[in-house]
C-alpha cells in the first residue's frame, strides 16, 4: 500500500471519472448471495439432517451409525469448518475481482 | 499409549497427585511467564493487542477462550447422559462461527474499535445504546464466569486435593494478574498455549480409550466402523436409560431444533469472543481467523461425542452387575465419591449395582466428572490423569481470562471512558480497566465458591441472553442501514427482558431457590432454548420501531457503507494516538474526501483507493479518532452521481 504514491495526472482527474469504479452494489450484492448459499447448506447439513430428519432417516446408516447421529455429531461440523474456509477464499477472490481488498 | 508413557512414570515413580500437581503448576508457571514478557503499556496493546495477532494465533486463542470448562470437563459428560439430544451442544457450540464468520466478524474488524458496546453504541449513536450492551455484556459474561470456576474448583479439589474456595481465590488471582499486567496481548498468547495444553490432553484421553476399546485409535473413524454405538444404544434401552443413538428421548424436536439454534446465534454475539476479531490485523484476517477457530474447535468436538460414547460404554460395562462392595472399592470410585460427584447406593439391597433409568439407577454420577474420571476408569497412566487436569485447568482459565477483559473494557472503555469521564487520560483509562479486572476477579470468586447450578446448563443460559440482547443490534446494523436508534434499544430491551424473565421463571429452583419453577416451558420451549425468541422479539420489535422513526443520520449510512468494504482495515484508527499496526505509514500527500480517483486502468484504480481509503482515515479529524463515523466513503466509488448515496442501494436488508 505505501508504493501507492499517487501520479500526478491521477491528481488531475477529476471525480467523474469514478463512474469506472467498480460497481460495491454488485459487490454487497455477490456477497449477500454468497452468504446465503452457505446458509442454505449450513442449514442442510445440521437443521435438516440432523433435527428434521432424524426420525425418518434413523434407519438409514452410515457405518454403524444412524446418518442423522452421524451429521448431528460428526458431519455437521466438518461441514460447518469447510463453509468457512470456503467463505474467507471466495471473498478474498470478490475482494480483488472488485478491488476492495484489504 | 498407556504403555508409552508407563515406562517413563515406572522410572521417575509419580503417582497421580505428583503428576498432576507437577503439570498443574509447570503449566502455571508458563501462563504467568507470557504475562510478565507481554506485559503493556497502551490502550490498543491492552484492549485488541496492538491488532497484531497472527490469524491462526488468534484462532487457537479464540478456540481456548472459546472452549471452556463447560467444553472440556462437562461436554462430553452431559453429551453421553442425552445421547442424541446431546448434539445440541455441538452443532450449537460450532454452527455458530458460521454465524460469526459470515455475517459478522469481518466487518466487526473493518469498524475496528475496541468492543461490541462500541459498535452498538457508534452505529446507533446512542449512549444509551452503548450503555444497554455493556450492561448485557457484563451479564453474558458474569454468568459464564461462573460456570468456569465451578470447573477450576472441581479440578483443584478433586486432583490436588486442596479446598476448593482457596483453589478458585489462588487460580483467579493467576488469570487477574495475566490480564491486570498483559492486557489482550498476554492473555491471547497465553490461550494459544493454553489451546495446545488442553487439546493434548483432550486427544491422548480420546485416542487412549478409542484404541483400547475398539483397536481404532483414530476416535472419530472408530465411531462408524465400530458397532459400539449401536452397542451401548441396546445396552441402554435394556437397562432403561433410552436409546443412545435416536433422537427425542429427553428433549422433543421443537426443543432440540431452539436450543441448536440459540446456542448458534448466542456464539455469534458473546462478547468476549467477538472482541476477539479486532485483534487481528486485516477484516480479511478475520474471516480466515473464524475458519482456523472453528478448525481447533472442532479438533475438541469432533472427539467429544466419541469420547462420550467410550466412556459411557466403558463405564455401565464396568459397574454394571458388579458387587456393590467391590465397586465401592475400586480407587477411583472412592477418590470421586470423596468429592460429592459420584455415588454408588444399594437401593434395592441386593449387594449389586444396577444402573437404570430414572430413580432405580443406583449409580449416580455428576456429568461434569466424565472427562476428568476417564483416564482413571480406562486405566491410564498417571502422567495422563495429570494432563487431563493441567487440560482442564487451561481451559477454565483462558476463558476467564477472555471474559474478565470482556468485563474491564465493557465498564473501563464503554462506561467509564465513553459514557462518564470522556477526557480521562490513557493512563487513566489503564488504571481502571485493570482496578476493574480485579473486581470482576472477586465477584467471579464468589460465583464460583457458591456455583449456581451446573456447569453447561449455566453457561447455556448466557449463551440464551447474548442471542436476546446482543446479536440482533449486530446484525442489523450491519445488514439493515435503516436501521435507528430507537429500533435499537427497544429490541434490546424487550429482548433480554422477556428472555431474563423467562428464565427466571423456569429456573427459579436453581436462580431463586423455590422449590419448583413457575413454568417448565414457554410454548414447548425450555430455558435453554428460549433466547431464540427473545432474539426473535428483539428482531421484530427493533423492526418495527425503526420503520416508525426518524432513519439514521446520514454519516450512519456512511459508516454501514464503510464496514461492508474491507478495504482499508489495516489502517484502522484507534483512539488515543494508538495507531495501529502500520496505520499512519502513508498519511498522504492529500488530504483526503477528493483525493484522487483514477479512472479506467483497473489496477492503478485500485491502489488510489486503497491510498484514499488510508488517507481518510488517518487524516479526518483525528481528535475524534473514530474513523468510521468520520468520512471516509464520501469518494466512496460506489456511485457515479455522489448525490444519489441513499437511493443506489436497493440490495440492502
Amino acid at each position: 500500500m505505501s508504493e501507492a504514491t499517487p501520479e500526478s495526472e491521477a491528481v488531475t482527474e477529476s471525480r467523474v471519472e469514478s463512474r469506472t469504479q467498480p460497481d460495491l452494489n454488485e459487490y454487497w450484492r455477490r456477497n449477500v448471495r454468497l452468504i446465503a448459499g452457505l446458509f442454505a447448506v449450513w442449514f442442510v447439513v445440521s437443521f435438516l439432517m440432523a433435527i428434521l430428519l432424524a426420525e425418518p432417516l434413523s434407519d438409514v446408516y452410515l457405518g454403524n451409525l444412524p446418518i442423522p447421529f452421524w451429521f448431528a455429531q460428526q458431519g455437521s461440523i466438518i461441514v460447518f469448518v469447510v463453509l468457512i474456509f470456503v467463505y474467507a477464499r471466495r471473498m478474498n477472490k470478490l475482494d480483488r475481482e472488485f478491488g476492495v481488498e484489504d | 499409549m498407556s504403555s508409552l508413557v508407563t515406562p517413563v512414570v515406572a522410572q521417575l515413580g509419580l503417582g497421580v497427585d505428583q503428576w498432576s500437581l507437577a503439570l498443574i503448576v509447570g503449566t502455571l508457571l508458563v501462563y504467568f511467564g507470557v504475562a510478565i514478557y507481554m506485559h503493556v503499556g497502551d490502550t490498543d496493546d491492552f484492549y485488541v493487542a496492538g491488532r497484531s495477532i497472527p490469524a491462526v494465533a488468534n484462532g487457537a486463542a479464540v478456540a481456548a477462550d472459546w472452549m471452556s470448562a463447560a467444553s472440556f470437563i462437562s461436554m462430553a459428560g452431559l453429551v453421553a447422559v442425552l445421547g442424541y439430544e446431546g448434539s445440541v451442544y455441538l452443532m450449537g457450540w460450532t454452527g455458530g462461527y458460521v454465524v460469526l464468520a459470515l455475517l459478522i466478524a469481518p466487518y466487526l474488524r473493518k469498524y475496528g474499535q475496541y468492543t461490541i458496546p462500541d459498535f452498538i453504541g457508534d452505529r446507533y449513536y446512542s449512549n444509551t445504546a452503548r450503555g444497554v450492551a455493556a450492561v448485557a455484556t457484563l451479564f453474558v459474561s458474569l454468568t459464564y464466569i461462573a460456570g468456569q470456576m465451578r470447573g477450576v474448583g472441581i479440578v483443584l479439589s478433586r486432583f490436588l486435593g486442596i479446598n476448593i474456595a482457596l483453589g478458585i481465590v489462588v487460580a483467579l488471582a493467576l488469570v487477574a494478574f495475566i490480564g491486570v499486567l498483559g492486557g489482550m496481548k498476554a492473555i491471547t498468547w497465553t490461550q494459544a498455549i493454553q489451546y495446545f495444553v488442553l487439546i493434548v490432553a483432550y486427544l491422548i484421553v480420546t485416542v487412549a480409550i478409542a484404541y483400547s476399546l475398539t483397536g481404532m485409535p483414530v476416535p472419530q473413524v472408530a465411531l462408524v466402523t465400530e458397532g459400539i454405538a449401536s452397542r451401548l444404544s441396546q445396552l441402554q434401552a435394556e437397562i432403561g436409560m433410552g436409546r443412545y443413538i435416536l433422537p427425542y428421548n429427553d428433549f422433543t424436536l421443537l426443543q432440540v431444533f431452539t436450543i441448536t439454534l440459540t446456542l448458534m446465534i448466542g456464539t455469534a454475539g458473546l462478547p468476549h469472543v467477538i472482541m476477539r476479531f479486532y485483534t487481528v490485523p486485516k477484516a480479511s484476517d478475520a474471516r480466515r481467523s473464524v475458519g482456523w477457530a472453528l478448525l481447533f474447535i472442532a479438533i475438541l468436538y469432533l472427539s467429544a461425542p466419541a469420547l462420550a460414547i467410550f466412556a459411557k460404554y466403558n463405564l455401565i460395562n464396568t459397574l454394571n452387575g458388579m458387587p456393590v462392595e467391590q465397586a465401592q472399592s475400586i480407587p477411583w470410585v472412592r477418590r470421586w465419591a470423596e468429592t460429592g460427584l459420584l455415588s454408588i447406593t444399594d437401593k434395592n439391597g441386593d449387594g449389586i449395582v444396577q444402573m437404570a433409568g430414572g430413580a432405580a439407577n443406583e449409580v449416580v454420577l455428576d456429568p461434569d466428572i466424565i472427562v476428568l474420571s476417564t483416564p482413571e476408569v480406562a486405566g491410564l497412566a498417571p502422567f495422563v490423569v495429570g494432563l487431563v487436569a493441567a487440560g482442564g485447568l487451561a481451559a477454565a482459565l483462558s476463558t476467564a481470562d477472555g471474559l474478565l477483559i470482556a468485563m474491564s473494557s465493557a465498564v473501563s472503555h464503554d462506561l467509564y471512558y465513553k459514557i462518564f469521564r470522556q477526557d480521562a487520560s490513557q493512563r487513566e483509562r489503564l488504571i481502571v480497566a485493570r482496578v476493574v479486572i480485579l473486581l470482576a476477579a472477586v465477584v467471579a470468586a464468589v460465583f464460583g465458591i457458591y456455583p449456581p447450578g451446573f456447569v453447561a446448563e449455566v453457561v447455556a443460559i448466557a449463551f440464551g441472553i447474548a442471542a436476546a440482547s446482543l446479536f440482533p443490534p449486530i446484525l442489523l446494523g450491519i445488514f439493515d442501514k435503516r436501521m435507528n436508534k430507537e429500533g435499537a434499544v427497544s429490541g434490546i430491551v424487550v429482548g433480554l427482558g422477556f428472555t431474563l424473565v423467562m428464565v427466571v421463571l423456569m429456573r427459579a429452583h436453581v436462580v431463586l431457590g423455590l422449590e419448583r419453577p413457575f413454568l417448565d416451558t414457554f410454548l414447548g420451549i425450555n430455558a435453554q432454548g428460549i433466547g431464540l425468541v427473545g432474539a426473535i422479539l428483539n428482531f421484530a420489535v427493533a423492526f418495527s420501531v425503526s420503520r416508525f422513526t426518524p432513519a439514521p443520520p446520514d454519516r450512519i449510512g456512511e459508516m454501514v457503507e464503510d464496514i461492508r468494504l474491507p478495504r482499508g482495515s489495516a489502517h484502522t484508527v484507534t483512539e488515543g494516538g494508538g495507531t495501529a499496526a502500520d496505520g499512519g505509514e502513508d498519511v498522504a500527500t492529500d488530504g483526503g474526501i477528493d483525493g484522487p480517483v483514477d479512472g479506467p486502468v483497473d489496477g492503478r484504480a485500485r491502489r488510489v483507493d486503497r491510498e484514499d481509503a488510508t488517507t481518510d482515515s488517518t487524516t479526518d479529524d483525528p481528535t475524534t479518532g473514530d474513523p468510521m463515523t468520520d468520512d471516509p466513503t464520501t469518494d466512496d466509488p460506489t456511485t457515479d452521481d455522489p448525490t444519489a448515496v441513499d437511493d443506489a442501494r436497493p440490495g440492502d436488508e
